[in-house]
């Protein structure tokens, strides 16, 4: 039963990949316009992925490389499982550095490392609506993206100000996509929001649960909304990376005991384990070789 | 004052199937001017202010407005972009209930600005600045901004109502009785501020009541209507000191007299 042949390429099939590439190309044709598209049953739940998964199947090729993150982790459960996942139904290789990817899944982060041309950033979307909170009714949001009527949007980002002093919103930022669409990022932190911006990459997005596809093509405007007098501005950090001493990256905060103890990582382990490959070291990076040292993931 | 209408209304009918909603409505609006439609529940008044707001569109008839370039536009033939268009800035519908006419879960300021915002607002200072001063044209402190309309009572939602719909200037505005529900102070100081707005403003107004004392204080004509046809139309003070029809007799003295 671990035989390749007992699925198609890629696990889904033909008629299956055809419709949701169908459902791409369409996105890519507007950018950042929810397409619709008949989501499948996948061997996971809604939540985990489906929609970034099926993207994926239906683009992937035998020659592509393929990485997998989880809030720019290589290592989690959910990297994990969709790297063998794809290993396994379409025996595809596999990598965590980012650089020699052709494809590269996400959940909720944009890699460090800049993208290239070439490169397909598949996002994994809870959401796809950035007004659905604002607005549940799917028929008017409809109509809201066709006529272009986008002050609610605004209207949001006034109530942060209002209740917080400044705009609170740190994921899921609002994006208005070559000057039309109003799109959700997906919810990587709004320190993402610049990468898009006229990025190399192909950037695709899927909504499994909510059966929606949209696109960002390469060299796409991407403009983070925000006020005249409360301009957008990305997150930022008083310390650098503790384990690799990397300024201006996105960092998580690790609990280390149960008494205060805490250090700020960065988020994409890939990057991290490069410095410090090259010999950057944080102030809490132990002496020895990094590939010794019990936090890195086992491969 | 110009001499030409804002809104003319000719032939309008609305038809259910085949019960009547409206039937044969014809009128002119003219700039400033503000229009009571009055009758029994089920006359057609809420069926007419529906399809002149272009939230329903008739069976038959035709309305045109006049644009503020002075060009009037036959409203059920204009694209669903541009009617709505008009609605948040042009034109304003206070609801009944206040639920139905506010984001009961944003607060009283976003509430105000959202149809500046809709319009291309990007200032977020000029915008409270505006919502604060509208705020307290219409008697709500200035404290309150932050606060949701959930919190407010039923008198305050209707003011806020009202201020959300006036802050971008429209000529036009569409009331389904606007004081309905309210106890009888609470009317008469939201009354006293309608009247106070629309005179200062130089508002036109279409104002569905049931109710001939709104309709006295607050409108300088009206249109009786019954069984979805109007049966007398006039002067609000000729109607209501000499009505001529039948029906409108009839209402008149239904009037209690305390």
């Amino acid at each position: 039963m671990t035989d390749i042949a007992t699925y198609n390429f890629a696990y889904l099939d033909e008629q299956t990949k055809r419709m949701i590439r169908r459902a791409i190309l369409k996105g890519i044709a507007i950018p950042g316009y929810q397409v619709p598209f008949a989501s499948r049953e996948m061997p996971m739940p809604y939540g985990w992925g489906t929609g970034g998964v099926q993207v994926t199947a239906s683009i992937i090729g035998p020659d592509d490389v393929l990485k997998v993150i989880d809030q720019g982790a290589d290592d989690t459960t959910n990297a994990v499982s969709i790297r063998a996942f794809f290993k396994k139904v379409a025996n595809v290789a596999v990598t965590t550095d980012t650089a020699t990817a052709t494809i590269i899944q996400t959940r909720h982060r944009i890699p460090e490392h800049p993208l290239t041309a070439g490169q397909v950033l598949v996002f994994q979307v809870p959401i796809p609506e950035p007004l659905r909170f604002l607005e549940p009714r799917e028929t008017e949001t409809r109509k809201m993206h066709a006529l272009e009527e986008y002050g609610l949007m605004h209207v949001k980002l006034y109530e942060d100000i209002a209740k917080h002093g400044r705009i609170a919103t740190t994921y899921a930022y609002p994006v208005k996509v070559e000057g039309r669409y109003v799109m959700d990022p997906s919810p990587t932190p709004k320190f993402d929001n610049p990468k898009m911006h006229r990025s190399p990459a192909l950037q695709l997005f899927g909504a499994g649960r909510e059966k929606r596809i949209y696109a960002v093509p390469p060299f796409t405007d991407v403009v983070s909304l925000d006020f005249e007098d409360h301009p957008f501005e990305v997150q930022t950090f008083d310390q650098p990376c503790a384990l690799c001493a990397a300024e201006n990256v996105y960092l998580d905060e690790v609990i280390l005991d149960d008494h205060g103890g805490h250090m700020f990582v960065c988020s994409d382990t890939d990057h991290c384990e490069k410095r410090r490959a090259d010999g950057h070291r944080g102030h809490l990076a132990p002496d020895t070789h990094p590939a010794s040292e019990n936090m890195e993931p086992a491969q | 004052m110009t001499d030409e209408p804002l809104l003319r209304v000719s032939a309008l009918s609305k038809f259910y199937g085949s019960r009547v909603g409206c039937d044969n409505v014809s009128f002119d609006l003219w700039p400033g001017e503000v229009l009571a439609v009055v009758g029994e529940s089920g006359s057609g008044k809420t069926t007419l202010l529906n399809c002149l707001s272009t939230r329903l569109l008739p069976s038959s008839g035709t309305a045109s407005y006049r644009m503020r370039d002075g060009q009037f536009r036959e409203l059920y033939r204009m694209s669903e972009a541009e009617r709505r268009f008009l609605m948040r800035t042009d034109w304003g519908f206070v609801h009944q209930n206040p639920a139905d006419g506010l984001r009961m879960t944003v607060s009283a300021g976003a509430n105000v600005g959202e149809r500046l915002m809709a319009v291309g607002d990007r200032h977020y200072g000029k915008i409270r600045a505006t919502a604060v001063d509208w705020l307290s044209r219409v008697e709500i402190e200035e404290d309150r901004i932050d606060d949701e309309p959930r919190a407010f009572s039923g008198g305050m939602r209707q003011r806020l109502q009202i201020a959300r719909n006036l802050v971008t200037g429209p000529r036009l505005v569409f009331m389904d009785e606007p004081t309905g529900g309210l106890d009888v102070s609470v009317q008469a100081r939201l009354l006293d501020l309608l009247r106070g707005l629309v005179t200062d403003l130089g508002l036109a107004a279409i104002v569905v009541t049931h109710d001939l004392a709104v309709a006295r204080l607050l409108s300088q004509r009206m249109m009786v209507m019954k069984d979805g046809r109007v049966v007398e139309s006039g002067l609000t003070d000729r109607v209501l000191d000499d009505p001529r029809a039948p029906y409108t007799q009839l209402l008149v003295s239904s009037i209690l007299q305390v």
